[in-house]
């Protein structure tokens, strides 16, 4: 009862000083909490490529702030707050650790907008929640896997056992195995979003057991600075940055989160006072989900990649459409059926053909 | 030319100074990287020293600096026992996970029984933690004369990797739609840590942390044991004629910093961080290390230097928001703390001195006069 009574009384204190301020000042202010650095090459940069083109499009009516490498937990609540204070009327908080205090913070500064990626809690009317449909990417990155690879071996570097995660597995490896039957997927779990060396690590042991096409689910581009190491033996993808550095080999595309016209469009509404609580994910169609520019590839592959990009985009393909099974045998999608957006969010299992589980 | 002459007992005049002429010279020098970068000095230094105490947010922000102290005091004046008496416990990152995992799983195994009981025993829980696993390079050093800083090390990887099975799998919230993480326990009163006077930032684990201080003290100044975990620093074969046995001193301060260690991390995870999550630590228990050594392994000083180094850290982040520096020039800067502080001390061991070039070298030998 303790800590509502604070959030209450914090709340009444800044309601007096920033309800007299928010008058006077009308310059709006959107601030950001990262994970990474806005260098890490992956997931920050592109949040912050975004902020960029956001702080461009708006030019001297928004102000922009933002603190990077800020740990999940009391550490983040204690960043929000901070900015709650400093008189920031949207907070964006870019790593799904930050769920909880970003509900946290949002009862205490009901008058300031959240908005939080990658988590599913909204508890209070001014928090929403955006994401990506990544998973659209995994699948033109399966169907490359899927012909590219000679030892019939594909890998995976997963972050954390999350649906977000599972969904990107199971999109690549159905994908490759459309093209190419006889596929194999192995997946290790690196239990990080952002640790180049545990990384690199990662894409090591894959290499060692012969896997020679690599996608990975974390932030930094170690796996492909691993990958390059073997002479255009295997290769990867760019994963949330189009880590261009690597082209045009061992990177054949890349994946790259484009978040700039999300923030763009949120801080409109908080602009002209019409921001809601939503849910939001956007996919290749909206332009969130960039598929990089093609290299290295042979154009018969390159073109089938560019035709289910295209299909996504238009709506006509769905990189999960039944028949599918789930691991254990039983039935998931019948023929033709495509997965309803509530069984990817809470995707709990893998696909059937995978082996191997996912750690519990 | 300047040498070096080793002092026959350590300056206490430099042992008092040392972290405050550290303190000064890392503002000089992060001033000068600071403008370096761009920025102004005095901004800088203002935002990161003076605005979290004094500044517009203050209310708000002294109460953060005890929160981010508090587990850095606790656990520092657990290790500084030991490193007093040459017991090197470098894995209290993991004993700090260890704590919050065993504590939690008490906790959440009672959900949702609202008891009184159920916060200390969790306590219990989280000590009892910790001090099993420092128990573990505890007890292979004593009995096969291990190495305790290397198996503690490690140890911290083994344990996060049970904070990561707990929190994807035996402690995961069972209503969390499959994602990572336990149930937050500002949810469940029996076993939350909230504030004990709003505002304040006072929770139970500050309170553990001024209380540690005072019992180190008193353990060190008036004990016979705190007597003897100095006297096998300083001399380990006088500590030996004079009874001290070398496994019982291993065993319990290896124990004593392990429980504070896991006091720490249940405080924490029941409290500001509020549940179970992968990255659950955020180096509470290395950080710890340098806090011990800036407040010169002394309870008081640590007090002080946990205070310090959180006060870097919130003003840090103020820098880093606000003036738009990089997060790496503030972890440079805390660097740079630490860096002094063991530059400068070298004054309270070595005395410095001026030669003129003719008499110089025939009197470099150490151990002369004075």
């Amino acid at each position: 009862m303790n800590r509502r009574h604070l959030l209450a009384t914090a709340a009444f204190g800044l309601s007096l000083a920033f309800g007299g301020a928010a008058l006077a000042q009308d310059k709006t202010k959107a601030c950001f909490v990262y994970i990474g650095t806005v260098t890490d090459g992956g997931w920050t940069q592109a949040h912050h490529t975004a902020v960029l083109k956001a702080q461009e499009h708006f030019g001297d009516k928004v102000d922009f702030m933002w603190q990077e490498s800020v740990p999940e937990g009391a550490d983040a609540e204690r960043v929000m707050t901070q900015m709650a204070l400093g008189g920031c009327d949207i907070i964006f908080s870019t790593s799904f650790g930050y769920m909880d205090p970003t509900n946290a913070v949002a009862a205490k500064f009901p008058d300031v907008k959240f908005e939080h990626a990658t988590g599913f809690k909204r508890e209070h009317p001014n928090v929403g929640t955006y994401n990506a449909r990544f998973y659209e990417g995994r699948a033109v990155e399966g169907v490359i896997a899927g012909r590219m690879t000679k030892t019939n071996k594909i890998g995976y570097i997963a972050s954390f056992p999350i649906p977000e995660v599972i969904m990107g597995i199971n999109s690549y490896y159905l994908n490759a195995k459309k093209v190419n039957p006889a596929v194999e997927i192995s997946v290790v779990w690196a239990y990080t979003w952002f640790d180049p060396a545990k990384e690199a690590d990662a894409a090591k042991a894959l290499i060692d057991a012969g896997v020679d096409v690599i996608a990975a689910h974390t932030d930094s581009t170690a796996p492909l600075a691993e990958i390059a190491k073997t002479d255009g033996k295997v290769i990867g993808f760019g994963q949330a940055s189009d880590m261009a550095e690597y082209k045009p080999s061992p990177r054949v595309t890349s994946i790259i989160d484009d978040w700039s016209p999300y923030y763009i469009k949120q801080i409109q509404s908080v602009i002209d006072g019409n921001w809601e609580s939503r849910d939001t994910w956007d996919g290749i169609k909206e332009g969130t989900v960039g598929i990089g520019e093609f290299t290295g590839l042979p154009d018969d592959v390159k073109a089938e990649a560019e035709a289910l990009r295209d299909g996504i985009a238009a709506g006509t393909v769905h990189p999960f459409t039944g028949p599918i099974k789930k691991q254990d045998g039983s039935d998931w999608l019948a023929d033709g059926a495509t997965a309803p957006d509530g069984d990817l969010l809470g995707m709990n299992f893998y696909v059937e053909g995978i082996t191997g589980d996912i750690p519990k | 030319m300047l040498t070096l002459e080793k002092r026959p007992t350590p300056s206490r005049f430099w042992t008092a100074a040392t972290p405050v002429v550290a303190v000064l010279l890392t503002m000089v020098a992060g001033g000068i990287m600071f403008m370096l970068l761009g920025k102004n000095p005095f901004e800088v230094i203002r935002t990161i020293f003076w605005d979290p105490l004094f500044g517009e947010f203050a209310w708000y922000l002294r109460a953060q600096l005890l929160v981010k102290a508090g587990p850095l005091i606790l656990i520092a004046v657990g290790l500084s026992l030991g490193f007093r008496a040459g017991i090197w416990n470098i894995g209290a990152e993991g004993q700090y996970i260890m704590g919050a995992v065993i504590g939690a799983a008490v906790g959440l195994a009672a959900f949702p029984t609202e008891n009184r009981l159920i916060y200390p025993v969790m306590v219990l829980a989280g000590a009892f933690g910790g001090w099993f696993w420092a128990m573990i390079p505890a007890i292979l050093k004593t009995r096969f004369n291990t190495n305790e800083i290397l198996v503690s090390l490690m140890l911290v990887y083994v344990a996060q990797t049970i904070l990561a099975m707990a929190s994807t799998g035996f402690l995961r919230n069972p209503e969390g739609s499959g994602f990572p993480g336990s149930r937050n326990f500002s949810n469940y009163k029996a076993a939350s840590n909230p504030e004990l006077i709003a505002g304040t930032g006072m929770h139970w684990g500050v309170v553990a942390a001024f209380v540690t201080v005072i019992a180190a003290y008193v353990l060190l100044q008036r004990h016979l044991l705190g007597f003897q975990i100095k006297l096998s620093g300083q001399a380990p074969r006088a500590a030996r004629f004079h009874g001290v046995n070398p496994t019982k001193l291993t065993v319990l301060c290896m124990g004593i910093s392990g429980a504070l260690a896991g006091l720490a991390g249940l405080f924490e995870v029941t409290g500001p961080a509020g549940q179970i999550s992968i990255d659950f630590n955020v180096g509470y228990g290395f950080t710890a290390i340098i806090v011990a050594f800036l407040g010169r392994l002394n309870p008081i000083g640590i007090l002080l230097a946990g205070l310090i180094m959180a006060l870097t850290y919130i003003g840090g982040e103020m820098a880093s928001t606000n003036l738009g520096l990089p997060s790496a020039a503030i972890q440079a800067f805390q660097g740079m703390l630490l860096f002094f502080l063991l530059a400068v001390d070298v004054l309270s061991n070595y005395r410095l001195r001026l030669f003129t070039a003719g008499a110089g070298p025939a009197k470099t030998k150490t151990g002369g006069a004075s």
